[in-house]
């Protein structure tokens, strides 16, 4: 009897949250909003492999994250280092019906700004980069990965005994850019008197030439090494092999060189997804720049715990956090 | 530029063009085994991507480098007798046979490493050997003498490639079949089997020129020679059909190759300028060919298929 009544409260709720569906929602949400059941159609066109222990992976993660709670239908397309291979793709995804289109990585942001006006009804979004060229329907996002890069060249500066460290990157743009210049800085601010080699590949995808670099700072006396982008686990082998020190970012290496990753910044894309779908739902389909940082919790230092950090090393590095974190320090973009 | 001549980056300089002309050596030293007797080799390339990726590979799936090593060997023999039968057995224009031959390891290559690696993870770069005494005097010892085995090889088969071509019976066959194969063939020494032997060889050293390249650093990517084997090719150009004409060619190559990687390493080339600068070893290669061009002569019969009483 009791199971009765339940099935029959049950009903009439039902039947009046529908009635209240039919006829409330259509008359407040604004123009091309997407009900928040509604599954959202998302592709992700990404220059690496979905599983390259950087910056592919770092937004995979955070779309599976999201996956279920958001009610997202998720298509991706990997490896599309060709630019204009990626640029068919992202025509065809808009296309298709897609309500998101993730073109993740700097070098697609012209495509976006060519298709945005022809795909209106369409939402892209690009990173890292600030611009979304004055579109409606293109959203930025980017990285204050400056601030990860700091606190791991603190403690470079702090590790190295040669007093001298090398820094590869892919392309001097994007969180590629300002990571090595904050790991720069943080390596200054610790050891005035450190040399910090810096050189930059010009691929986001050239794994041997970022490998090469790296054994040419091994070879100059180098005994901390670090890079950017999806290009460094060539750069990683070197580092594994000559047991230097690696620090990592946009995703945990550690796996790679498990003796010799010190720790890892970490991307944590979910928060600026949210509020892109959440836009999104609402009707507004871009015109906005979202950022990840270490106060909004979309990055995070991840130590490894198999490699053998001196605990002053650590208290100095989360000392450093917390101040970057509380504002008390400012790290230069 | 201060920074660059120091003892220890010019040292390391040095060792790391050695260590960059290796495979060119390699590749280039086999090119002209197979351009001795008469064949042109256009696929080497090709050859050096595919022993590169089954060399990683297998390096990756069993943690072994010898085993990947023998196994990049294994499939540049492979390869070799594919090319063989095109230019030798069935006679096709050997340029176009192999341009396919190139096109084919580069397709093959990129497809087996997509579909059964994805994510590129490095495998252990081959470990520097410290020669006995040697590699314990200053500056000489750290530029030549703490490399890996397949450098040392490389430098030895520079003298012992020489001593086959002019001081064996089996040079004087592949010289012979390479400037007058008909005469050749008058005297009893076939032409067919000189060939297959040549290139195959010359392919196999193809396959182990990619084993080196990718051991070098220890990581594989899409069309990780970036043309080196066409660079080798233009090598046996420059270095006049000779294993020490290579050689210098070779070192030539890496030097340069080195120097620019040095300087875009301490800031010494601008980002802004890095890609052209890294144009820079072929230009040099290139100006080089242009300078030496005509004054030496090529095999007579280089590149042209053989048929008997044609």
């Amino acid at each position: 009897m009791r199971t009765k009544s339940i099935w029959l409260r049950g009903l009439v709720t039902l039947a009046a949250a529908s009635a209240l569906v039919t006829t409330v929602p259509t008359s407040v949400a604004p123009a091309g909003a997407v009900s928040p059941t509604t599954t959202l159609k998302v592709a992700l066109v990404a220059p690496s492999a979905v599983n390259d222990l950087a910056f592919t992976q770092s937004m995979v993660a955070a779309l599976d994250s999201l996956k279920t709670s958001y009610h997202l239908q998720i298509s991706i397309s990997d490896n599309e280092y060709v630019v204009s291979d990626a640029a068919n793709l992202i025509r065809q995804y808009a296309a298709s019906g897609y309500n998101l289109v993730i073109a993740h990585g700097s070098q697609y942001g012209s495509i976006l700004q060519a298709l945005a006006p022809k795909f209106r009804k369409v939402s892209f979004a690009w990173g890292t980069a600030g611009s979304t060229f004055r579109q409606p329907n293109i959203y930025a996002y980017q990285a204050n990965s400056n601030e990860g890069g700091y606190v791991q060249g603190y403690m470079a500066g702090m590790l190295s005994k040669s007093h001298v460290i090398g820094v590869i990157g892919p392309i001097d743009v994007g969180d590629a850019q300002l990571y090595v210049d904050g790991f720069k800085a943080g390596v200054l601010a610790q050891d005035p008197k450190a040399t910090v080699h810096v050189s930059f590949t010009g691929s986001f995808s050239d794994v041997s030439l970022m490998a090469s670099a790296a054994k040419a700072y091994v070879a100059d006396g180098a005994d901390v090494l670090t890079g950017s982008s999806q290009s460094v686990v060539g750069a990683i082998g070197i580092a594994k092999a000559d047991k230097v020190a690696w620090f990592g970012t946009q995703w945990s290496q550690a796996s790679l060189a498990p003796s010799e990753v010190v720790s890892s910044q970490i991307y944590n894309w979910a928060p600026v997804l949210e509020q892109i779908i959440t836009g999104i739902r609402a009707g507004k389909l871009g015109g906005a720049t979202y950022t990840i940082s270490l106060g909004n919790n979309g990055e995070k230092i991840a130590f490894n715990p198999k490699y053998p950090l001196p605990a002053n090393v650590k208290a100095a590095a989360k000392k450093v956090i917390s101040e970057i974190v509380d504002g008390t320090l400012t790290v230069a973009q | 530029m201060s920074a660059f001549f120091t003892y220890a980056i010019l040292t390391a300089t040095i060792a790391s063009a050695i260590q960059y002309a290796t495979p060119f050596l390699l590749a280039a030293l086999g090119e002209t085994l197979g351009q001795r007797s008469g064949v042109l080799n256009l696929g080497v390339d090709g050859i050096m991507l595919m022993g590169a990726f089954s060399c990683y590979y297998v390096a990756l799936q069993t943690g072994s480098d010898l085993l990947g090593i023998l196994v990049g060997i294994g499939v540049g023999a492979v390869l070799g007798l594919i090319t063989a039968f095109m230019s030798v057995t069935l006679r096709a224009q050997q340029g176009i046979s192999g341009i396919g031959v190139y096109i084919f390891g580069l397709g093959l290559s990129d497809l087996l490493f997509v579909r059964f690696v994805g994510t590129p993870l490095p495998v252990n770069p081959l470990p520097a050997v410290n020669i006995p005494l040697l590699s314990k005097i200053p500056a000489v010892g750290r530029m030549f003498f703490q490399q890996n085995l397949l450098i040392y090889l490389a430098f030895v088969l520079v003298p012992a490639l020489a001593f086959v071509l002019y001081h064996t019976n089996f040079g004087t066959k592949v010289l012979a079949v390479g400037e007058n194969p008909a005469a050749a063939d008058s005297v009893g020494i076939s032409v067919t089997r000189t060939r297959y032997v040549t290139v195959v060889l010359g392919c196999t050293m193809a396959g182990l020129a990619g084993a080196t390249l990718l051991l070098l650093d220890g990581i594989f990517q899409e069309n990780l020679t970036q043309s080196a084997g066409f660079i080798a090719v233009a090598l046996v150009y420059f270095g006049a059909w000779r294993p020490a004409g290579v050689m210098t060619g070779s070192l030539l190559y890496g030097v340069v190759t080195a120097v620019v990687l040095q300087w875009k390493s301490l800031g010494i080339i601008p980002t802004s300028a890095a890609d052209l600068a890294a144009t820079a070893p072929a230009v040099i290669t290139v100006l080089a060919l242009v300078a030496l061009a005509g004054r030496f002569k090529q095999p007579a019969a280089l590149g042209k298929p053989y048929v008997r009483g044609a």
